[in-house]
Parts: C-alpha cells; structure tokens; sequence
C-alpha cells in the first residue's frame, strides 16, 4: 500500500508513521528531510520549492512501488513540500515498515535516493546576497 | 508543422522567461530537434549540469517523434528532497 503526497502545508512524522503501521510489520524506518542552515558555509534565508504536481506524483508513486516490490515491504508512505521553507523545516518524510527491519532500510534508503534522481521537484537556495537552483549547474 | 506548448520549471523557466510557451516545430521533429532549437535561442541551457524532456508527465528521450498538440515539459536537474 503506498501514500504519495504533495503538500503545500507542514509535513506530519505522525501521519506517515500511522499511515505504514501494521502489526504484521516488526520494523518502520522513517527518513525526514530537513532544511540546512548553511551551503557552502553561507546562511540559507529560506528554500522555494516548485514541483510539476502531476508527473511527481506519478513517478512517486512508481518509486514507492518499485520499492514495495523489490524489498517485499508492506506499506510506503512519501510526503513531499511545495512552496516556500524555513530551516529547520521538514521538505520530505518517507516512512516504510516491513517484517523485518533490514528490508525497511534498505527500500527507505532506495526511496529517497531515487526522489533525489527522478521526481520532478526543484528548489531554489535564498541567501541575503541572492538566490540558486539548487544543483543546476556543473 | 507542429504546434506544440512548452512547460518549464525551476531554472528553465528563468531562462525562457515564463513558465509556457508555444512553439512551431517542421512535421518531422524530434525532441533532438527541440534541444538544438532551444540552445540556438537560449543559449544558457549549454550551461545546466542536464535538461531532460517530459511528454505528458512521461520522460521521454530525444529519439521521441513530437506529435501535433504534445505539451513538452522542460526538466532541468531535479533537486527534491
């Protein structure tokens, strides 16, 4: 069973992690991704990230399946922020629960390393002298 | 010839200067065809580590054949998480 969210509003640890739990499932992994206060040693004022909504749904939704399959986990559930950030503020929240607590890592991990390859999401870097796509450029 | 839309996001937007745009492309255009065409008019796409293309929320590679009304979506390097 998968949840896939885009959310213009604040991530839940809660809602992920109720989402994925299951008493046939010894072992839940939830990855939370954060906003840095610093790149490169200069402070980060705020991040924007800008998704094309349909399509990164979509290949969510094909991650979190790919991942059920391949590590035979029961529930994924992959929440992911639109809109302006704060640091401190949570940008993606990926919980997977499994029988077995290996399988919840190693398919957790593949979940957030693909997102990171494949989802249509971009985010921009403000600092107090000007802004950057993030990882636009060699 | 083909009429087609552009979309763009992230930094390709910044750099075609809106988020769509509409283009004529010969009968027999690739999205090969689209990349020339977009590095001869915005030459600041030579410099992103990448541009991928998407057909109707699919990525497709640059062999597609562009079909009359197909909305291409410009994707530059993804930055989620």
């Amino acid at each position: 069973m998968i949840d896939v969210r885009l959310l213009a509003t604040a991530l839940e640890d809660d809602a992920c992690l109720s989402y994925v739990a299951s008493e046939a499932d010894g072992g839940t992994v939830l990855f939370k991704g954060t906003i840095r206060n610093r790149t490169a040693g200069k402070p980060v004022l705020r991040l924007t990230f800008e998704a094309y909504d349909a399509m990164a749904v979509r290949e969510m939704e094909s991650i979190a399946a790919e991942g059920l399959e391949k590590w035979r986990c029961h529930r994924v559930a992959i929440h992911h922020r639109t809109g302006t950030l704060l640091p401190g503020d949570t940008a993606v929240l990926i919980a997977v629960a499994a029988p077995h607590r290996q399988a919840a890592f190693d398919c957790c991990q593949f979940c957030i390393d693909t997102l990171k390859l494949r989802v249509p999401i971009w985010k921009k870097e403000v600092f107090a002298d000007g802004e950057v796509w993030v990882a636009a450029h060699p | 010839m083909l009429n087609i839309q552009l979309l763009a996001f992230g930094i390709a937007r910044d750099i075609i200067g809106s988020r769509t745009a509409s283009l004529e492309l010969p009968d027999d255009a690739s999205l090969q065809d689209l990349r020339i065409l977009l590095l001869e008019r915005f030459p600041a796409f030579a410099q992103l580590r990448s541009l991928a293309f998407a057909v109707n929320t699919d990525y497709q590679t640059d062999e597609y054949l562009i079909r009359d009304g197909d909305e291409v979506v410009l994707i530059p390097p993804v930055s989620g998480g």
